[in-house]
């Protein structure tokens, strides 16, 4: 099982470097970490501006890549299933073959320029909690995408529906937790915040982020309150929680999906 | 159902008066798939002859490519299950290690040259015998292996397809429309390897709209409408029971009794008592009618 897995992925991670997409991701976070390190004055000037270009960006490419993927690898998942290697190592491989790349491209794009550069030994640990957050994000949208493609027949619908998640989940529900906290200020909201955050993965990982370079201002709502209540490094652990489980339930959707799915 | 020993007992076709050797026996049960509000196959029962040629016939959306996918596993049946020797076929797949399968539209991976396809199967299957390459050569593929699948003509992709399904010596030979889009010297080639296969033991399983091929290479005739199986006996006794000549003149038959008697074709009974319809019971072995009809 582990083997084929393994081979299924090797031949998944090929074709995808064939294609010069991560190629482009991995350069633009090299440019965005190396522009705003030079022009921003240091890497604790740009710690904060690349957070939210991780968060923003992360998200969108793992999300589209993985539910494009699902389309486009379905002659090769065809090929695989018509001889003797079972769905599940079949799936193994294509969801790691989507997610291992991401990651090395991601942590590529953002570490060699900052390391070339040299961090101060004051940063290594807020670079290391970006890292880890851009990692968990990847593995969450990629799990998510994969639910996304395999949920709808057409590329066009599956794409759509991605960016359109994408966006509820980046842009709009921010704003919607806000309005309802205005909305309902007279309550006590610290709870009903706390598990509004926990349902949307970018916001885990922008407490993360944000708890770890200590800048507020940039939080949102539900992050501010998110600091408030757990403070420091419980905060940071229980984020990273959520979103390693927000890795798992996804993944195990989709591979209930592709073992029923019909080819 | 048949339990397996019942399958076990039909291992050979007593019908061949050269002993050859039989492969696997292949069994649908119950199968039944929706696609939507589509009923591909309906609660499909059939059990193939081993080591026979079975041709599946019926018009447009019959549920013949379902049926064939459900076997290989593409597609997940809502109900019923698949047997090989007896046993219902692992989920793992491990089972299609003895399943050649050609599909009729060969959607590979369109950048993969013929030679990636054929080095990565390989690999994922572990398979270190030595491959039957007889096809390559045979259909003059062999200077297409090197270029990517998507450049190739509809009719040299269908080669590499074919290729692809003989390499492995498989002993069950799942082929959907196995012709289609050859020239016909290429079309006489496969036939040639289809009966080959067959005569080294494989079970097979055959659709095309070409009847006149289905002719000349079926021993048995698998007739569905509408997701059910409405007929399964030998090609020599379909053509005694409609009193036709030829086998397109006799589905024919078949399609129009079905139009006019409603749900069942019976045949009749009395003369014809190994035919089986769709019924459990007389699923005796058609091979006897096969000798029957010929002597």
């Amino acid at each position: 099982m582990i083997g084929r897995a393994a081979k299924v992925m090797r031949y998944q991670v090929v074709d995808l470097l064939r294609g010069r997409a991560l190629v482009g991701y991995a350069l633009f976070f090299a440019a965005a970490t190396s522009g705003l390190s030079l022009l921003g004055g240091g890497t604790a000037r740009a710690l904060p501006s690349l957070a939210t270009l991780i968060l923003l960006v992360v998200p969108l490419v793992s999300l589209l890549l993985a539910t494009t993927t699902v389309y486009h690898r379905g002659d090769f998942v065809n090929l695989l299933l018509s001889h003797p290697v079972g769905r599940r190592p079949v799936f193994v491989g294509i969801h790691l073959g989507v997610t291992l790349p991401l990651t090395a491209a991601f942590l590529l794009g953002l570490l060699l320029p900052l390391v070339a550069g040299g961090i101060g030994a004051e940063h290594v640990a807020d670079v290391a909690i970006l890292a880890v957050a851009g990692v968990l994000l990847t593995g969450v949208f990629s799990s998510i995408g994969l639910v996304v493609g395999l949920s709808f027949d057409r590329l066009a619908r599956g794409a759509g529906f991605a960016l359109l998640l994408w966006l509820a989940l980046v842009v709009l529900y921010d704003g919607a937790v806000l309005f309802a906290a205005y909305r309902w200020a007279a309550y006590p909201m610290e709870g009903p915040m706390l598990a509004l955050m926990a349902l949307n993965p970018v916001d885990l990982a922008r407490v993360m982020v944000l708890v770890a370079l200590d800048a507020s201002a940039l939080m949102g709502y539900t992050g501010a309150v998110f600091q408030d209540f757990f403070g420091g490094a419980s905060g940071l652990l229980v984020a990273a929680a959520c979103l390693a489980l927000w890795m798992a339930a996804p993944a195990f959707a989709a591979m209930r999906l592709f073992e029923r799915k019909d080819l | 159902m048949s339990s397996s020993a019942e399958v076990s007992g039909r291992a050979g076709p007593p019908g061949h008066s050269v002993a050859r050797p039989a492969g696997p026996a292949l069994e649908v049960v119950d199968l039944s798939k929706r696609f939507g509000r589509v009923r591909a196959l309906a609660s499909a029962s059939i059990a193939f002859t081993p080591g026979a040629v079975t041709a599946l016939i019926g018009p447009n959306s019959a549920g013949k490519t379902t049926l064939l996918k459900s076997i290989v596993g593409l597609v997940r049946p809502d109900d019923g299950c698949v047997l090989m020797n007896g046993t219902v076929v692992d989920a793992g797949g491990a089972y299609r290690r003895d399943v050649g399968y050609m599909p009729q539209l060969p959607a590979f991976p369109p950048h993969m040259t013929g030679q990636e396809l054929v080095d990565m199967i390989d690999d994922l299957r572990g398979f270190d015998g030595e491959p039957d390459e007889s096809l390559i050569d045979d259909l003059e593929v062999r200077d297409e292996m090197s270029k990517p699948f998507g450049s190739l003509s509809g009719g040299t992709r269908q080669k590499v397809n074919a290729a692809l399904a003989f390499r492995y010596r498989p002993t069950v030979l799942i082929l959907d429309e196995p012709t289609a889009g050859l020239d016909p010297v290429a079309s006489l080639t496969l036939k040639r390897k289809i009966r080959e296969r067959r005569e080294e033991g494989a079970t097979v399983l055959i659709t095309s709209h070409d009847l006149g091929s289905l002719e000349s290479l079926a021993e048995e005739i698998v007739f569905l409408l509408e997701g059910r199986l409405r007929f399964h006996a030998s090609l020599v006794r379909l053509l005694e029971e409609t009193g036709q000549r030829s086998l397109e003149a006799a589905i024919a038959e078949l399609m129009l009794r079905g139009r006019g008697a409603g749900d069942e074709i019976r045949p009749k009974r009395a003369t014809t008592p190994d035919v089986s319809v769709g019924d459990d019971t007389a699923r005796d072995d058609p091979g006897l009618a096969n000798e029957e009809g010929v002597a």
